[in-house]
């Protein structure tokens, strides 16, 4: 029965998803919506767990003074402190979100600046990642280096400034963006078929009981 | 100069163009309460703001504003209506202060369909691929064996255990920043199952920060299960799958530290990512872990195969649980898929090959059928 349970939740929830993309008359359309705002009311309350979850392993860092554990008090005291400037912009301003409240404050001046620290590293490991793939060991990755460097010169001025007393077919903004539109999209287009299908084979499995890991 | 100034005086006074052949409808495939107005653009009118929508219950009734699109747009749904009601409509297009109304037209009624006609397709080819799957699913059950072909990254989970387990280091797995409602996340949770069992055979911590605690409760409960059916349940450890964060820099931030603190010997990406994708890769990288990684986020892959040991390409991700399981019912399912893929390659060439002679066709001798035959297999295909 523990098992039974949930099989047959996941079948009929999952048999009236598939009916409504295909009957949208009631009481089927705007099944899938509802479905979606159940699942959201669920995250919701498990947000508590999450924090529960959190708090828990730091303090215990904390309590056992584990290596970094000065990091596991930034984390409680941020934590708490988000958590009392929140609730002080809500009861002063009606609103976190509003403009002037202190929680925008910290959005603005720390969580976004944070967040575009953490995304300008990027760059760097874009670098250090091109150059181990670009590295010309095998023929594969030889084909790569080459369609690279056609791509980016292709995408700046100066190869267009390089190529422009050429005939159109072989200037390398012609060149790059037939590389982009046709070898590269069918590769994407194949590996996306490719996924749909799989998720379509996954979720059938999962809908007629046959997949039972996500079930533990 | 003059006629310029002049030029755009006369257009500031006089009334734009009034919108054209508008046309009220009741939306099609929906489920009613919808009606959708269409109509053409005046001959370009830079000045002009937009169109307001106006809406009464009978061809002389009293009409009131029921929206406002800007200029440019040529179709507008009118969400707020009642199933079976006639309804009458007119648009009006507005400058600043001037406007001109289009014609009145109606009565438009909305109703709900039984059938969305846009997504026959997409029953077609559901149903053909159950057919296929039970099909497999019963020669699996006859016995008959079905060839998989080998898949490098799921082959090397045990490797990359094992490598951990002499390292003596812990074993990291990221499962991305998909929700439980992702198919792609539970498919990264089943290739956990199978991780956690191996962890636990060869003894070795498993690290899983989540960012989301629907996933994290679920995770908890798959290793408990794994560690319980490797009959070590005395190794799991709860407070080794967490909650880290929603926000995603957050989590690679708080990922990237776990890596550089625990120096794990493996680290699985398996899930759906963003641009966190290749910080993570590259910094296991850097600690010289052996990396296996899966997404069926095409933008993100080039950046797991160019800083991973083992990727997962889309499909072959959610082919991980049949694949490890080696149940021929699992198996079965794969087969399908492959079938299934054989039948789309096969339509994408009849439809190239039609698509080609049609045009060949209609340019020297005039005929237009093949075009046709081909615009209907395209419309027959095309998703709404």
């Amino acid at each position: 029965m523990k098992r039974l349970l949930p099989l047959a939740i996941t079948f009929v929830t999952g048999m009236l998803i598939v009916v409504a993309f295909v009957l949208p008359h009631p009481p089927f359309g705007g099944l899938e919506d509802r479905f979606l705002n159940w699942y959201l009311i669920v995250v919701g309350f498990t947000m508590l767990l999450g924090v529960d979850s959190l708090v828990r392993m730091h303090i215990s860092k904390l309590a056992r003074r584990r290596p970094g554990w000065g990091y596991s008090v930034v984390l409680l005291v941020s934590l708490a402190l988000t958590v009392i400037v929140g609730v002080w912009s809500w009861i002063g301003w009606r609103s976190i979100i509003h403009p002037v409240a202190p929680f925008m404050y910290i959005y603005t001046h720390v969580i976004i600046p944070l967040q575009a620290t953490m995304f300008a590293l990027l760059a760097f490991f874009i670098a250090s990642a091109a150059y181990r793939a670009f590295r010309a060991r095998t023929v594969d990755a030889t084909l790569l280096l080459v369609a690279a460097g056609i791509v980016m010169l292709g995408r700046v001025p100066v190869g267009a400034y390089l190529t422009q007393k050429f005939p159109n077919f072989v200037q390398l903004p012609v060149i790059a963006d037939w590389i982009m539109d046709v070898p590269q999209l069918a590769a994407k287009r194949g590996i996306l078929i490719g996924a749909y299908l799989g998720a379509v084979a996954m979720s059938l499995r999962i809908i007629l009981g046959v997949e039972r890991t996500y079930l533990a | 100069m003059i006629v310029t100034v002049l030029l755009l005086l006369s257009s500031l006074t006089f009334p734009p163009s009034p919108p054209s052949e508008l046309r009220a409808f009741d939306t099609p495939n929906d489920a009613g309460r919808s009606i959708t107005l269409t109509w053409k653009n005046p001959p370009e009118d830079e000045s002009l703001k937009g169109y307001e929508v106006y809406r009464a219950e009978a061809v002389k009734g009293e009409y009131s504003m029921v929206g406002f699109v800007l200029s440019g747009d040529e179709t507008y749904r009118d969400g707020d209506v009642v199933d079976g009601v006639e309804y009458y409509y007119f648009v009006r297009g507005l400058r600043e202060v001037e406007f001109s109304d289009s014609e009145r037209v109606g009565p438009a009624v909305s109703r709900a369909q039984w059938f969305n006609v846009g997504r026959t397709s997409f029953l077609v080819i559901v149903v053909v691929f159950c057919v296929l799957v039970f099909w497999y699913i019963r020669r699996a059950r006859r016995g008959d064996s079905l060839f998989v072909r080998k898949i490098p990254g799921l082959e090397a989970v045990d490797e990359a255990v094992g490598r951990s387990t002499e390292m003596g280091r812990p074993v990291l797995y990221v499962s991305g920043l998909g929700t439980l409602s992702d198919v792609t996340t539970l498919a990264a949770l089943s290739i956990l199952g199978r991780v956690a069992k191996r962890t636990a055979q060869y003894e070795v911590p498993l690290i899983v920060p989540c960012t989301e605690p629907l996933v994290m409760t679920t995770a908890q409960e798959i290793v408990k299960q794994s560690y319980t059916e490797a009959g070590r349940p005395d190794l799991y450890n709860e407070g080794n799958i967490f909650y880290l964060t929603y926000d995603q820099f957050g989590y690679a931030a708080g990922v990237d530290g776990i890596m550089l603190r625990d120096r794990p010997g493996a680290v699985f990406l398996q899930g759906y990512f963003y641009a966190e994708a290749l910080i993570l890769a590259e910094t296991g990288y850097a600690i010289g872990a052996i990396q296996i990684a899966g997404t069926t986020s095409t933008t993100q892959l080039p950046f797991f195969v160019a800083a991973c040991d083992y990727t997962l390409i889309g499909e072959e991700m959610f082919a991980a649980s049949s694949y490890l399981s080696k149940e021929p019912v699992m198996l079965g399912t794969l087969k399908a898929e492959d079938v299934m893929k054989v039948l789309i390659v096969v339509i994408f060439l009849g439809a190239a090959l039609l698509g080609t002679l049609g045009f060949l066709v209609s340019r020297y001798s005039g005929h237009e059928g093949l075009t046709n035959a081909f615009e209907s297999l395209v419309n027959l295909f095309a998703a709404e």
